[in-house]
């Protein structure tokens, strides 16, 4: 009796003990789907952060990009969530936003770093809330491999014309898959295509608005062409493609079998860890020479705060954190090919993201055509790209009849479009 | 395992018949509790629920709405619901079919290969062959992803060292086949299952029927046909009504694991499953609608059902049913 008495105060003793260190430092918990990146967030970003900001503790707890927004938004529901949420771009988050999932902060310090357009993808409709700190945007384009290109002996393409010239080069070389992307897992087949090269016939920003309006339709000339463009890819692509997945391509890449990949610049860090060739990057081609390029500058990660978090002064902390220069800079160069929308000056480091980055300067930036509004219905327009993108590369639909089932897809649900 | 095998019929429980009535209903009570409890709890409750679930509506942040049957009537009839109800159903039969043919004649066969009493090494056998139904269906999705995979896989290779070169084709990636492969890699994961209960059943047919029927005349093949089947009859059954449940429920592991939620190419290996997990909780920009999946979770549901009660009342009831 006694020894149990004794054990009894030893553990409370004990359990005392650790509620007292857990008061006096508050942990936060961060979602999100960037799992790649959990070695970047924990020794560089989290280090900096705590740093600054001792007592609050940060754990970065990803979750896998497929599986992110059903796994977060049961958590949401379920009150499991963490204290910070990694926000996908438009939609997915303003619903959170709207169930009243994430907390307001339009009025949080260091907003004004941030132009209109950066937080466009996490601000209401009508313009007055903004719910996420922007943190990144991606750029799309073709990654390739500068020894293979020089071997080959081919000259980065700038128009259309070049651009097949340099694969035909290639398939003729035969040493090299000319263009690395497969259709297993339908998402590059729109992602890393159409939403890459097509922008350049659609005009962009400008097409884009234009299908928001309903004064263009998808199965106008300017956006079926990007059909047109992937079905000319066919020829081009690996044996097997059909069963080729995400991963498969950017193996293929960095062991050196393939010349050129469609991608997106949060490739870089990846491909530079794991190629032993010297990796260099170009622009979607243009029809001709003179047009004006348009890159698909993707504004794809911010951060908000779980509106059920029981540290809220601690993210508020965070967010500010996320918001100042100093996260601007470390973030992108820490991180490569995410390049912060900050309007604050930084400066990046990496050559290919340096390559990268300067295609804003001298072509015009877009969104993703699906991203904004146009997937608020049933059928969601970005799964439809995906699948009907996945069919032009697979041979088994025409541009013609993969761009008529998207408008038709809107035109069922979207009154500007009926 | 031979040694198990039950020599007689178990002895008739007399004693109870006679104890008082209603003593024996507090123990039925009692030991009918923890079960019927649990059962309640996590499987009745949930889906009384789910079926409450489907009968409402709501927008997002807003209080859910009693909207009667219109959910059911929008997934049956609206083309942009039906077509795609329509399509994972159509993949689920024709999955069903396909392991109904291939996964458990080749249960029975091996099953009767490994019961003959010449066979060597049954144990390393019977291990082997159940060993895939004990693997995690993320690994076998994995393992068979790499086995046929284009770029690294054997397949390729293989076929071609025994010269059938242009045989090879990126199954899993083509909308005529991947299908077919995927319930081929369903096969050779579960065909272990209906082995293990065939193979058991054909060891508890005592031996002296088997000598009976050589008195009388019988060999090899004919024992097996007239004498074992008949006696195993019920357990095909179970083996059968198995697949089937289990093709609407299993199949939907293997699918999102290899081919992901989206099911591809172009929705050819969707199935209920796959369905109602998109549905339900969303894909990449789509948000989950949780009343819409509910009431695709219910359909799904009641089919099972339906399955399940024709069986129990129109099969099994028909099964004869030997002493042995």
């Amino acid at each position: 009796m006694k020894s149990t008495l004794f054990s009894g105060a030893a553990l409370a003793a004990v359990l005392v003990a650790f509620a007292g260190s857990a008061h006096a430092d508050t942990t936060l918990k961060i979602e999100s789907w960037r799992s790649d990146d959990q070695a970047v967030w924990d020794e560089k970003i989290i280090p900096a952060f705590e740093k600054s900001h001792p007592g609050i503790k940060v754990v970065f707890a990803p979750t896998a990009p497929t599986e992110y927004n059903a796994a977060l938004n049961a958590r949401l529901d379920g009150g499991t969530a963490g204290d910070l949420i990694v926000c996908r771009p438009f939609d997915g988050s303003l619903a959170l936003f709207k169930k009243g999932q994430l907390t307001d902060i339009t009025g949080l310090k260091g907003m004004e770093n941030f132009g209109d357009v950066a937080k466009v993808a996490w601000t209401t409709d009508d313009g007055k809330q903004t719910f996420c700190v922007p943190m990144a945007a991606v750029i799309h384009g073709f990654m390739y491999n500068k020894e293979a290109f020089k071997e080959v002996g081919v000259e980065v393409p700038k128009t259309e014309a070049e651009f097949y010239a340099v694969l035909d080069k290639i398939k003729a070389n035969g040493k090299y898959v000319p263009l690395d992307i497969g259709t297993a897992d339908q998402w590059e087949a729109a992602t890393m295509g159409y939403y890459n090269i097509a922008p350049v016939y659609y005009g962009g920003e400008k097409g884009r608005d234009e299908l928001i309006n309903g004064t263009a339709k998808m199965t106008d000339p300017k956006f079926v062409k990007g059909f047109e463009e992937l079905a000319k890819w066919i020829p081009y692509l690996g044996n097997g493609y059909q069963a080729q997945s995400y991963s498969d391509s950017q193996n293929l890449f960095t062991l050196g079998r393939a010349a050129i990949y469609p991608t997106g610049s949060w490739e870089i860090t990846g491909f530079k860890a794991n190629s032993d060739f010297e990796v260099g990057a170009f622009p979607p081609p243009v029809a001709k020479a003179g047009d004006k390029c348009v890159i698909s500058d993707h504004t794809d990660i911010g951060i908000g705060m779980n509106a059920a978090s029981k540290n809220k002064d601690a993210a508020k902390a965070f967010l500010e954190w996320v918001a100042s220069p100093e996260f601007a800079s470390i973030y992108t160069n820490s991180l490569p090919g995410f390049f912060s929308l900050s309007s604050a000056p930084f400066k990046v480091e990496d050559p290919l993201a340096q390559e990268f980055i300067s295609w804003r300067k001298t072509c015009e930036s877009s969104i993703r055509v699906s991203a904004q509004i146009l997937s608020r219905g049933e059928p969601n327009m970005d799964n439809q790209m995906w699948v009907e993108s996945a069919n032009v590369l697979n041979g088994t639909e025409t541009p013609a009849e993969a761009a008529k089932k998207i408008q038709d897809g809107l035109a069922s649900w979207y009154p500007l479009q009926k | 395992m031979t040694d198990i095998a039950p020599t007689g019929t178990p002895a008739k429980p007399d004693e109870t018949a006679r104890a008082p009535r209603r003593k024996m209903r507090l123990h039925i009570a009692v030991f009918l509790a923890p079960a019927v409890l649990i059962y309640t709890l996590f499987s009745i409750y949930p889906l009384i629920e789910s079926l409450r679930l489907s009968l409402q509506s709501s927008v997002p942040g807003g209080e859910a709405d009693y909207v009667g049957l219109a959910n059911y009537a929008k997934l049956f009839f609206d083309p942009l619901w039906a077509d795609q109800f329509l399509n994972a159903l159509k993949n689920n039969v024709v999955m069903f079919c396909t392991i109904m043919v291939v996964q458990n004649p080749i249960g029975l066969v091996l099953a009767a290969l490994l019961s003959l009493p010449k066979v060597r090494f049954t144990g390393t056998y019977r291990t082997l062959l159940f060993m895939p139904t004990l693997l995690s269906v993320v690994i076998i999705g994995f393992v068979w992803q790499l086995i046929l995979s284009p770029l690294w896989g054997v397949t390729d290779g293989f076929l071609r060292a025994i010269g059938l070169a242009h045989a090879y084709k990126p199954w899993l990636g083509l909308e005529g086949s991947a299908l077919f492969t995927l319930s081929m890699i369903s096969v050779w994961q579960y065909v272990g299952v209906p082995m293990m209960l065939i193979y058991a059943a054909l060891l508890s047919i005592p031996d002296e029927l088997i000598d009976a029927a050589r008195i009388d005349g019988l060999r090899g093949w004919a024992i097996f046909w007239k004498v074992k089947l008949p006696l195993i009859l019920p357990t095909l059954g179970l083996v059968g009504i198995l697949t089937y449940i289990g093709n609407f429920t299993v199949s939907f592991d293997l699918i999102y694991a290899v081919q992901g939620a989206l099911a591809g190419p172009n929705f050819s290996t969707d199935v209920m499953g796959t369905f109602l997990f998109r549905t339900f909780f969303g894909q990449q920009t789509q948000l989950g609608d949780p009343h819409m999946g509910a009431t695709v979770a219910s359909v799904l549901f009641f089919i099972i059902l339906a399955g399940v009660s024709v069986y129990l009342l129109a099969v099994q009831r028909r099964l004869q049913r030997y002493e042995m």
